[in-house]
């Protein structure tokens, strides 16, 4: 087989051997019959008898040799190369549509299939779940996992092969240069296990080392043994520095290790004390794998069955009670992990390929038009053909192998397009895009770009089919054509596809109109802080190890602070345990002094902040009523607290009215606490999330959320400054860090603007890649509906010559025309009215004080649309004046 | 009298003839196929060609391009060592087809008597 394929390739040479072989066994056999006495013309018959059919055996050999169906298929491969290369033009509109179509969506495609098809690098990923829990009898959607039921869930449970509970957090790697901020993994020894994985070098945590009070141990990351240790496999035994406290190598992870869509640096053991825990702590996430044939269902009814053995077999942990407990009605949430990694990233990405599809069929569209008149060009030679006796079948499949060969060049060529897309779209993707590392182009996007590619070129393909393979000779041969007015069913189908292109044009623009309109909604949005560029800030960590006493870490703090204050340009400068929109979880529960809760009320549920003094100046957040917190609060521990003022309308009516009432958190072993400040709202969760109630704590303190005496080891540092982002500025911030402590890193240094941007990332994704869409669609569309009047016009050169000599103003036929554009776009626009109803519905989530159904953008787009079709109408009508009634009809 | 070659019987006296003569170019071939059937057998000598291709294709024989008797260029034709051990086993069906062709005449023959 391989022989005969490789003999399609040499063709030429085995043709000329073969000829030289017969030719001398057919020369031989006439000199011996020479030689019998016989005349030359004698011989040479009876050479050519003897032989027998010199053409049959030829043909057999030849057969013989490669293979049929192929060479057939060579050979309209080859025709339809001389025949594409006949019209340069045409061809090139035709791959480079193509190219880019196939190319736009082989890109999206290997985003989808990266983060949405492709499953998660563990074995078995299909098994793998989120073990979460909610509590809705107070309002919680996710409560995570705890201590508590991760110990009754992995010892009785009848559905998992492997439960595992997990943190994270960071730490201050040190003893090489610069001290390190590293991204910490806290795990119980049965994750790894769990999800499948093994380490590369060393070994993983036995049950001994996740025992508490075991020596301390950790594993590496991959990219961490290499930018730390230079890939030393020798590394294992050695010791490595981590908050000030030596720990112990014992392993490293394998290059292809992902934890979900954490990046981690080391991992470490948990430890976790069994005889210590109480009920309560929901600190921790778990996953679990399920048992073979185990359903999602079944897994929730063995969790639900497994929660109340949980909350009695531990005591209650303190200023919590068992009924409070059984109140907040704890029940399983459990989820594909995938879907936890993946989060709301889906309806963005489906969005967009889907978007980016309806361009595909919009190119298309316009190649079938492009190839249907380049097919009419051909008209006459086709019907001669037909005439001729070249079958249906002969003439299609022609027709189809030239259209799947202009796809497949397309396609290569949009390949080569998507791999440098890729790179620019991944530089251009928001930071949160889970699972970015995984998008690339592998075999199944390369298996999607050749699928697309047939199914494109059958696409336009077979519409030239349908219009010319049949038998049509008589009509065409015979000069009738001549006259014909071009009013029939061709120029029906080419309105068709133009009426196509129109619709699908249209809600793609509507689509990136709502964008347009959501992103101009969310910039009217005030975010709850003023000049965010102006706001230096950075994260640093006091290692317990490095200072373990609450207060004199606070000390530290502020004595950082007051180095910074001081720096040239800085107008004001306060630390805060996490940023306004920085992240950090809004669940705490809230109890105003006096409040009654009646049958089925909850407290409200509150994000908290810890904060030093100056905060809200520094920040610009406005104070409206109260005053600011002190230093003398923080360091005599006051029971003083300063809330949002959307917190105090709810719950006492007016910002004036909740000075001097007192709140604490769900847990009786808080203290009440005295309101003294109330500041301006703010969106912390996102400028299209509503405000959120927010409590502000002191920085440091007593009896908040069950914590005796609490303090913020890692704070974040905000400065006002017009300097900021300067490399001066950033070196006297880093030396003023370093002045106290010379061991602390500092990290995520970014602007207060840089924050905001972030929370929008994934809206101005969606709304670039989606105007980008529309404006092509909005090109092709016109280009398409130019081109359908344009050779309307040129077809019916002869009839409007007549009209005209016969008396018909110019004018009237230029109208004639602009109205034909104009009923094929306002027929494309009614469809496309009813396709962007039912499509940008699956938007919704997407948008932001924009009904999906806005008539703001429906209308402005209809009308953008139609101004672009009348102009492409009317350009090519004005034709028409230039047309000599004379030279028109003595043309033929 | 002459007759038609059997299909599939072509193919053994092509291998057979390499066997005992050596490397042959097909002129030569078909020269000794048709004086050893001493004029039994009516070959069409082209058909010949497209069997030599099949048997090259199937590993039996191998080509390469020579000089012939009368210095002129040509393809010779030779037998592989997979094509020596095909004759053995070609022969073997062939003369089982014979002997129970034989048998069966034979038994036909007697019956009538």
């Amino acid at each position: 087989m391989l022989s005969r394929l490789w003999n399609l390739f040499r063709r030429k040479r085995l043709e000329r051997e073969l000829d030289i072989e017969l030719r001398y066994h057919l020369e031989s056999l006439e000199a011996e019959h020479r030689s019998r006495g016989l005349t030359p013309y004698e011989a040479r018959l009876a050479a050519r008898r003897d032989f027998g059919g010199l053409s049959q055996v030829q043909e057999v050999y030849r057969d013989q040799r490669g293979i049929p169906m192929l060479e057939t298929l060579l050979r309209d491969v080859r025709f339809s190369l001389r025949s594409i290369r006949r019209t340069p033009v045409v061809t090139f509109a035709v791959i480079a549509t193509l190219a880019i179509g196939i190319g736009a969506n082989t890109t999206i495609f290997s985003v989808v299939n990266g983060i949405l098809i492709k499953p998660l690098p563990y074995p078995d990923s299909d098994r793998l779940i989120t073990l979460s829990h909610s509590a809705p009898g107070v309002n919680v959607a996710d409560v995570a996992s705890a201590p508590f039921l991760y110990f009754i869930e992995r010892e009785q449970n009848q559905t998992f092969e492997g439960v595992a509970l997990f943190g994270s957090g960071s730490a201050t790697v040190t003893g090489q240069g610069d001290p390190q901020l590293v991204r910490r993994l806290f795990v119980t020894s049965d994750l790894l296990p769990t999800l499948g994985i093994a380490p590369l070098l060393g070994r993983y945590f036995s049950e001994r080392d996740d025992a508490p009070g075991a020596p301390d141990t950790v594993v590496l990351s991959y990219g961490f043994w290499q930018r730390h240790f230079g890939g030393d496999t020798a590394v294992i035994g050695r010791s490595l520095t981590i908050d000030a406290q030596p720990w112990t190598i014992i392993g490293v992870m394998p290059q292809r290790f992902r934890f979900l869509d954490q990046q981690v640096d080391v991992i470490t053991p948990q430890r976790l004390n069994r005889g210590q825990v109480t009920v309560g702590g929901y600190f921790r996430r778990s996953i679990a794998r399920l048992k073979p044939g185990i359903t999602l269902e079944q897994a929730s009814a063995d969790v639900q069955r497994m929660i109340p053995i949980a909350i009695e077999s531990f005591p209650p942990g303190p200023g919590s009670s068992r009924e409070q407990i059984v109140r907040s009605k704890l029940r399983p949430n459990l989820r594909p992990l995938k879907e936890t990694v993946i989060g709301d990233a889906r309806t963005a990405l489906w969005v967009i390929m889907g978007t980016i599809a309806i361009l595909l069929m919009i190119a298309c569209a316009n190649v079938s038009n492009l190839i249907l008149v380049r097919t009419e060009g051909r008209h006459q030679e086709l019907s001669i053909r037909a005439a001729l006796g070249a079958g249906w079948g002969r003439i299609a499949r022609e027709l189809l192998t030239e259209s799947a060969v202009l796809t497949l060049i397309g396609g290569t060529l949009g390949t080569g397009f998507a791999y440098g897309s890729l790179r620019l779209l991944i530089a251009m993707a928001p930071a949160n895009l889970p699972r970015r590392e995984e998008i690339a182009i592998d075999p199944p996007v390369l298996l999607f770009t050749l699928g697309l590619s047939v199914f494109s070129g059958l696409l336009f393909g077979l519409v030239p089919i349908v219009r010319y393979s049949r038998p049509w000779l008589g009509a065409t041969l015979s000069a009738a054509r001549r006259w014909s007015t071009g009013t029939g069913e061709r120029v029906r189908v080419r309105a068709a596809l133009v009426v196509a292109q129109v619709a699908l044009a249209l809600v793609l623009l509507i689509g990136a109109g709502l964008m347009i309109r959501t992103f101009q909604q969310l910039s009217r949005v005030s975010p709850g802080f003023t000049d965010p560029a102006e706001v230096q800030t950075f994260q640093i960590g006091i290692p317990q190890a490095t200072e373990p006493d609450p207060e004199l870490t606070v000390r530290r703090q502020q004595d950082i602070l007051n180095r910074l204050a001081a720096l040239p340009g800085v107008s004001a400068a306060a630390f805060i345990s996490d940023l306004p929109m920085g992240g950090g979880v809004a669940a705490d529960l809230l109890v105003p002094e006096g409040k009654i809760f009646r049958e089925g009320e909850s407290p409200r549920s509150t994000q908290s902040r810890f904060i030093s003094p100056g905060v809200f100046n520094t920040l610009h957040i406005p104070l409206v009523t109260g005053r600011d917190m002190t230093w003398t609060d923080i360091y005599e521990k006051r029971p003083v607290v300063m809330v949002s003022e959307n917190l105090a309308r709810l719950e006492w009516g007016s910002p004036g009215a909740a000075i001097g009432k007192r709140l604490r958190g769900a847990s009786s072993a808080d203290q009440w606490r005295e309101i003294v400040g109330v500041v301006g709202d703010v969106r912390d969760r996102g400028l299209n999330q509503p405000v959120t109630a927010t409590v502000y704590y002191p920085i440091f303190g007593e009896r908040v959320y069950n914590n005796r005496v609490y303090v913020w080891r890692s704070v974040t540092y905000a400065i006002r400054s017009t300097r900021t982002e300067t490399p001066a500025f950033i070196d006297e911030i880093r030396q003023a860090v370093w002045a106290v402590d010379r061991n602390l890193p500092l990290v995520n240094l970014r602007t207060m603007a840089d924050v905001l941007e972030t929370t929008l990332e994934r809206t101005s994704f969606t709304l670039v890649m989606l105007a980008i869409a529309g404006t092509m669609a909005l090109l092709l569309g016109v280009i398409g509906l130019y081109g359908a009047i344009s050779y309307g016009v040129s077809q019916r050169t002869r009839e409007i010559g007549v009209r005209i000599a016969l008396g018909a103003q110019s004018r009237q036929v230029q109208r004639m025309f602009l109205r034909q554009g104009l009923v094929i776009t306002i027929v494309g626009m009614v469809l496309g009215l009813g396709g962007a109803a039912a499509l940008t519905r699956s938007m919704s989530s997407l948008l932001f004080e924009v009904h999906p159904l806005d008539p703001l953008t429906y209308v402005g787009v209809c009308v953008v649309l139609i101004l672009a079709a009348a102009l492409a109408s009317y350009l090519p009508s004005r034709r028409v004046s230039n047309i000599d009634p004379i030279q028109s009809l003595r043309a033929e | 009298m002459a007759k038609e070659v059997l299909q599939g019987t072509l193919d053994l006296m092509v291998l057979k003839t390499l066997e005992t003569m050596g490397p042959q170019h097909g002129f030569g071939l078909a020269k000794r196929i048709l004086q050893i059937s001493e004029g039994i057998l009516n070959l069409n000598q082209g058909t010949l060609y497209p069997a030599l291709l099949r048997l090259e294709q199937r590993g039996w024989i191998k080509s390469k391009w020579g000089t012939s008797d009368n210095n002129r260029q040509a393809k010779f034709y030779e037998l592989t060592a997979k094509g020596r051990r095909q004759i053995a086993e070609e022969k073997e069906s062939w003369e089982l087809t014979v002997s129970v062709m034989e048998r069966f005449l034979r038994n036909r023959v007697a019956g009538k008597d």
